[in-house]
């Protein structure tokens, strides 16, 4: 497969640091992410034509968790993020996703997938990478979180509260953000439980179309201001579970902005920190 | 200082035995095998470890030093043999080295000891624990070895005790684990799973040992070159070809067709990585390794370049 010019100069400049083979030490490579990059830019600007406001807000350099919703019955929606971050991120940054265990097993996917960068969802793997400096993705709402009917796609489930201990730990910031159009794309009317465990799969989407591929949607990745949490990572699960709100919060109020603006409101975008800081409520966080 | 180094006539030993004279030191060896043309300066005992007569070396020697090499690690070799040698072996180093006054032991184990699995994270610290036994009881031995060295930390507070865990070797001598693997023209691997493997270069893992003797750091050590590398890239850069079979194809066709032999649970070590985070080891000593990925694997082809296809 011919690599895309844009991709191949995009992929020189991830900050990473290479060896004379193109691999970084955890094996992501440049050749399996040229490849990636170059089926997915199709996807990303032409197909969905993924648009990304509040990028200004994602350092740069340096660790940081991306923490959002689900939106999509499948990865969707982390697919596009690592397309936000490459395409769109000046310079582009490489986005880990933690994979799910059940990868791990299988052939092909668990080699691909940490060719990309997206290794066995474990906390040592978390830490390092945080410990690197490396930019990780987390979905807190897990598999309930793809599993989320069409009815429900701008609804959030209930959050999971290792990543703000992992953030804690790490002395992390994290970035908030909302995935819009997932639920458009992949209408899911159902999910086939037992089918999916026959195949070593949480479950399978079922849509209108029975399969699960997506309709050409608009989807849009809002991000926020970082969030900085204080702490150990060990504190009890009240203090944890009221930092895990205050994220939750934002991502229904990003969500919420998204989805007036898909109605054709006017709102003012989370572009710039001004305008994000006159949507945000003080004191919550920093 | 006096070295003494229980299975010193190895290849590996013989490396480690040259280094150690230009560094000065007396060299000791012992070993049931024979160290022909053994350089001028080595003074080598033709015998096991586990033998009376070796405790008798101790006595007279009085080493400063012990380098413990004598662990079998091939995996040919029949369980319960390795076992008392890997087991019995390392309890009669010790025990004579408290007896002797030996001031320092390293202990020279394998990053095998974490063992491979799905779930098993990359590039492993020392305080974890060892997993993989179950899924490959032969490696059962080896990680007693380690332990059984390790606890010597709190029995034996006298003496300082380095217990290092040291990935493949790759070099001009063949000598090794992934060495061997590599030998032929074509190599086995599963389809669908691509492992980082953690190699370093002969050179570099006996600067390791010396480097050892001489900052004696206490505790346990994972010991590692440059960082790793998927195997189809070793595959490739040592000139051989690739031969990705179907998992149950590939336990059909080990040791046929000019392909390695293994054992089964040998698989997992060539479906999931073992890898190991070495910063520890780096902190304690100063290591630095001399030969990169590369040239690792380039100095492993030039001795022992693809295979003329068998007749």
């Amino acid at each position: 497969m011919p690599i895309d010019p844009e991709v191949r100069e995009r992929v020189e400049r991830l900050e990473l640091p290479w060896n004379d083979f193109g691999l970084d030490p955890y094996g992501v490579s440049k050749n399996y992410l040229g490849v990636y990059f170059t089926a997915l830019r199709f996807f990303y600007r032409t197909y969905f034509s993924v648009e990304s406001y509040g990028i200004d807000n994602v350092p740069k350099r340096g660790r940081v968790m991306l923490v959002g919703n689900h939106s999509g019955g499948f990865a969707l929606d982390g697919i596009m993020v690592t397309g936000s971050m490459f395409f769109d991120m000046e310079p582009p940054r490489l986005v880990h996703a933690m994979a799910e265990k059940f990868l791990a097993r299988l052939p092909f996917a668990s080699g691909i997938s940490s060719r990309l960068g997206h290794l066995t969802g474990l906390p040592a793997h978390a830490e390092r990478l945080l410990a690197d400096e490396r930019m990780l993705m987390v979905f807190p709402e897990g598999s309930r979180g793809t599993a989320k009917l069409f009815r429900e796609r701008y609804t959030l489930v209930q959050f999971g509260t290792g990543f703000m201990r992992l953030a804690m730990k790490m002395k992390t910031p994290i970035v908030p953000f909302a995935f819009l159009g997932g639920g458009e794309a992949v209408p899911t009317i159902a999910n086939a439980v037992t089918l999916g465990k026959l195949l070593g799969l949480p479950y399978i989407p079922v849509t209108p179309w029975l399969v699960a591929f997506p309709l050409p949607a608009k989807l849009e990745v809002y991000y926020s201001e970082p969030m900085m949490f204080e702490g150990t990572g060990a504190e009890e699960d009240e203090v944890v579970a009221r930092h895990v709100e205050a994220v939750k919060d934002r991502i229904a109020r990003l969500i919420d902005i998204g989805r007036r603006r898909r109605k054709g409101e006017i709102v003012p975008l989370p572009t710039a920190r001004r305008s994000q800081r006159s949507l945000e409520p003080e004191g919550r966080a920093r | 200082m006096r070295i003494l180094v229980p299975g010193l006539a190895g290849r590996l030993g013989r490396m480690l035995a040259e280094r150690l004279l230009q560094k000065g030191h007396d060299v000791i060896g012992i070993d049931r095998r024979p160290f022909r043309d053994a350089p001028s300066g080595v003074e080598m005992h033709e015998l096991d470890i586990r033998k009376r007569a070796a405790e008798d070396v101790f006595r007279r020697v009085r080493p400063h030093a012990v380098i413990h090499m004598a662990t079998v690690t091939h995996l040919l070799v029949e369980s319960e043999d390795r076992y008392r040698i890997n087991l019995g072996g390392t309890r009669a180093v010790f025990e004579h080295s408290a007896a002797y006054g030996v001031e320092h032991v390293v202990f020279v184990g394998r990053h095998t000891y974490y063992g491979a699995a799905a779930d098993s994270p990359l590039f492993h610290v020392e305080d974890e624990p060892p997993v993989g036994i179950s899924s490959f009881p032969q490696l059962a031995d080896l990680v007693a070895a380690d332990l059984y060295a390790g606890s010597a930390l709190w029995r034996h507070p006298n003496i300082v005790t380095s217990v290092l865990r040291m990935v493949y070797t790759l070099g001009p001598t063949g000598h090794g684990t992934l060495a061997k693997f590599l030998r032929g023209a074509r190599v086995p691997t599963i389809l669908g799973y691509d492992p980082l493997f953690h190699f370093m270069h002969e050179q570099d893992f006996v600067d390791a040992l010396v480097v050892a003797v001489d900052a004696r750091p206490r505790g346990v050590f994972n010991v590692a070159g440059p960082r790793p590398v998927p195997l189809s890239v070793i595959i490739s850069e040592t000139g051989r070809t690739n031969v990705p079979l179907p998992g149950p194809l590939f336990s059909a066709a080990l040791g046929r067709f000019g392909l390695p032999r293994l054992p089964r649970g040998a698989l997992d070590h060539i479906r999931y990585p073992v890898t190991v985070d070495a910063s520890a080891f780096v902190r304690a000593t100063n290591y630095t390794y001399a030969f990169d990925e590369k040239a690792t694997l380039r100095s492993y082809r030039e001795a022992f370049p693809r295979p003329i296809a068998a007749a």
